[in-house]
């Protein structure tokens, strides 16, 4: 055990990056006073095929960071645990990865690499749950042509602390397919940030998040057209119930002078379900050069449409099953994109779950 | 033998500029097996009348009652009215995202049988009464409503109808957007739903053509919130001659 060195700008709320994280909620992620433990908890789940490889290993990161608590975790330690596909290796099935039992009166700092040869095809699953306090710096190193789904569940329990950043590195003709599932928790703060270094590649960022009473979850995405033609796209979904459910959505999109021919738009959707909840949402297009195929975002925020629980009760569907489509209905639009079955339907589950807890 | 009764009813619906009155004073009663044709010109409060019925929130009742075989329809909630056996197949029906047909119309025929219809012979059920009125398939997956073109979503309106069976059901302007054929399979649905379930029918329309083939036993003449003339099929075909002038000062 050790504290993290306190040679680091602790924010103050005040930042741009920081103004809506409750930084008192944090556990001493940001400021350094959190009590570091050395559990590592990533594990993989099941065999591996051949062709991938799980180990820890030094490595330097792909990519620099300006937030403070990446740069915490980075100070900490070199050791990454590294996830990694070979090139022109086609995996038909998913790979799993979990965590094993963590903490709450100590933090885990973890480094990820999930890094895919040329031409490889995976589908990559990482499953967070449990009691935790934990920082993460994830990154994916995507070698041209290749193709990677990368599906994240954040299924903490209810005391849990969870502040990453997911960051993408695309090269040339490469698939980038995210979906990021935020149901658990007590602060979830999630930076999906994407950065193209070759053109051709696309970037498809997909999530979902269900926040109750108390329950603060941000994602605050990054997309960096620093290439020219390649295509992005961000959708997030989001639901919130009961007195001070809390999520935040922020979308940056830069598309640099050089980036000719890029194609983005950004969506983010928030249903609220009761009084007390709040969703913020920001969009934000910088847009360099006029040379490009596309550029848009939406973003919206409302509560059930009376018309459609209308409708479906005028067919005799009770109200607390009306809605329960609805909700279903709102999310799974991007639920189904998840492609695994079983998964699909645990979320949809718990959906359900959250929806009665909250009486919605 | 089912009897919807609606007396005196007077409807506001809430605006900007306070509670506006829309139905003053309407009195109907409809029975099992029977049709009525309501005509009457825009904004005369045809669709108010069907949705107060159906229970939309947006309108208030302000005098009147409506009862379905004595029980007060005014009471229930939007779903217990459906329950009790009323359907109203709307004007213009209600896109539902995310939320497939399928899955719609088993949520509906669970709650209206009060328990879930058999898989196996749900599925050839829902499948007859797409190809009753000529719907493709394909419609079960999609979701409700969603990118139907009109007609499109009129037929699934009278697919429901017979799929679920009500007693007594409303069809508002069923028959607005509907190409010849179209309109001659609906009507064909409709006339099926009153052979077999001795269906009453309250159908709201602008035009005698699907009178040709859904006979009225009753046509009302509607204006200005209440009903101002009734008659036998031979209204509609002097309404359709001198229009609604002699009515709308009334
Ligand atoms: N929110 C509202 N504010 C003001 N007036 C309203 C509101 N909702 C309905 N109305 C009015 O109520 C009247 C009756 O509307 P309704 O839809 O019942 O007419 P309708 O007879 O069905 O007409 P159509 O033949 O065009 O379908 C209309 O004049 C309409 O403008
Ligand atoms: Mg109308």
């Amino acid at each position: 055990m050790s504290i993290l060195a306190t040679n680091y700008l602790t924010p103050t709320g005040r930042e741009e990056a920081w103004r809506f994280t409750p930084l008192k909620r944090l556990r001493g992620l940001h400021d350094g006073t959190a009590e570091i433990s050395l559990r590592s908890s990533l594990i993989v789940k099941g065999a591996l095929p051949s062709g991938v490889s799980f180990v820890r290993q030094e490595l330097s990161p792909l990519a620099s960071s300006d937030d403070i608590i990446i740069e915490r975790i980075r100070g900490n330690s070199q050791e990454v645990a590294h996830l990694s596909i070979s090139a022109n290796t086609e995996l038909l099935a998913p790979i799993h990865l979990g965590r094993l039992t963590g903490a709450l009166d100590s933090a885990e700092l973890s480094r990820v690499r999930i890094s895919l040869g040329a031409h490889a095809i995976a589908t990559v699953v990482v499953e967070n749950s449990g009691d935790t306090v934990l920082a993460e710096d994830l990154e994916i190193s995507l070698a041209p042509g290749s193709s990677l789904t990368f599906i994240t569940l954040q299924e903490f329990e209810s005391k849990s602390v969870y502040a990453a950043r997911h960051h993408a590195v695309i090269d040339k003709d490469a698939v980038f397919k995210s979906v990021t599932v935020t149901v658990g928790g007590d602060v979830v703060r999630i930076l999906p940030t994407v950065e193209f270094i070759a053109p051709g590649g696309s970037a498809e960022l997909l999530g979902v998040y269900f926040a109750t009473a108390g329950q603060f979850f941000e994602h605050r995405m990054h997309v960096d057209h620093a290439v020219p033609k390649a295509k992005s796209r961000v959708n997030f979904k989001g639901a919130l119930s009961g007195r001070d459910a809390h999520t935040v959505w922020i979308g940056d999109v830069l598309i640099r002078a050089i980036a000719e021919g890029t194609d983005t738009y950004e969506l983010n959707r928030n249903l609220l379900l009761s009084d007390g909840a709040r969703a913020d949402s920001v969009p934000n297009l910088e847009i360099e050069t006029g040379e490009i195929v596309g550029a848009g975002h939406a973003s919206t925020t409302g509560r059930f449409d009376d018309e459609q629980l209308f409708y479906l009760m005028s067919r005799g569907i009770a109200l607390e099953d009306a809605r329960r489509l609805v909700v279903r209905g709102f999310f799974n639009e991007i639920v189904i994109e998840i492609g695994i079955e079983a998964i699909q339907e645990r979320l949809m589950n718990r959906i359900d779950f959250e929806l009665e807890r909250a009486g919605a | 033998m089912s009897t919807l009764e609606v007396r005196n009813l007077h409807v506001s619906v809430n605006t900007e500029n306070g509670a506006v009155e829309i139905l003053k004073g309407v009195d109907l009663t409809i029975k099992s097996g029977e049709t009525h044709a309501i005509m009457g010109p825009n904004g005369s409060g045809k669709s108010t009348l069907a949705y107060s019925i159906a229970g939309h929130p947006k309108y208030s009742i302000v005098e009147g009652n409506v009862t379905l075989d004595g029980a007060d329809v005014l009471e229930m909630t939007i779903d217990e009215r459906a329950r009790a056996g009323l359907f109203l197949a709307m004007q213009y029906p209600v896109e539902v995202p995310g939320v497939s047909v399928s899955n719609f119309l088993r949520s509906a025929a669970t709650a209206l049988r009060g328990e879930a219809p058999k898989l196996r012979t749900w599925v050839a059920e829902v499948k007859e009464a797409m190809e009753a009125l000529n719907m493709d398939p394909a419609f079960a997956s999609r979701n409700v409503n969603e990118g139907f073109s009109g007609g499109e979503k009129k037929r699934h309106e009278i697919m429901q109808l017979e799929l679920l069976r009500p007693k007594i059901a409303i069809l508002d302007e069923t028959d607005s957007g509907l190409d010849v054929d179209a309109l001659r399979v609906v009507s064909e649905g409709v006339n099926r739903a009153k052979e077999n379930n001795n269906l009453g029918v309250l159908l709201i329309t602008h035009y005698t053509r699907i009178l040709k083939y859904i006979k009225p036993d009753f046509v009302h003449v509607f204006a200005n919130g209440h009903i101002v003339e009734e008659g036998g099929a031979d209204l509609a075909d002097k309404l359709e001659a001198n229009g609604y002038a002699d009515y709308v000062s009334m």
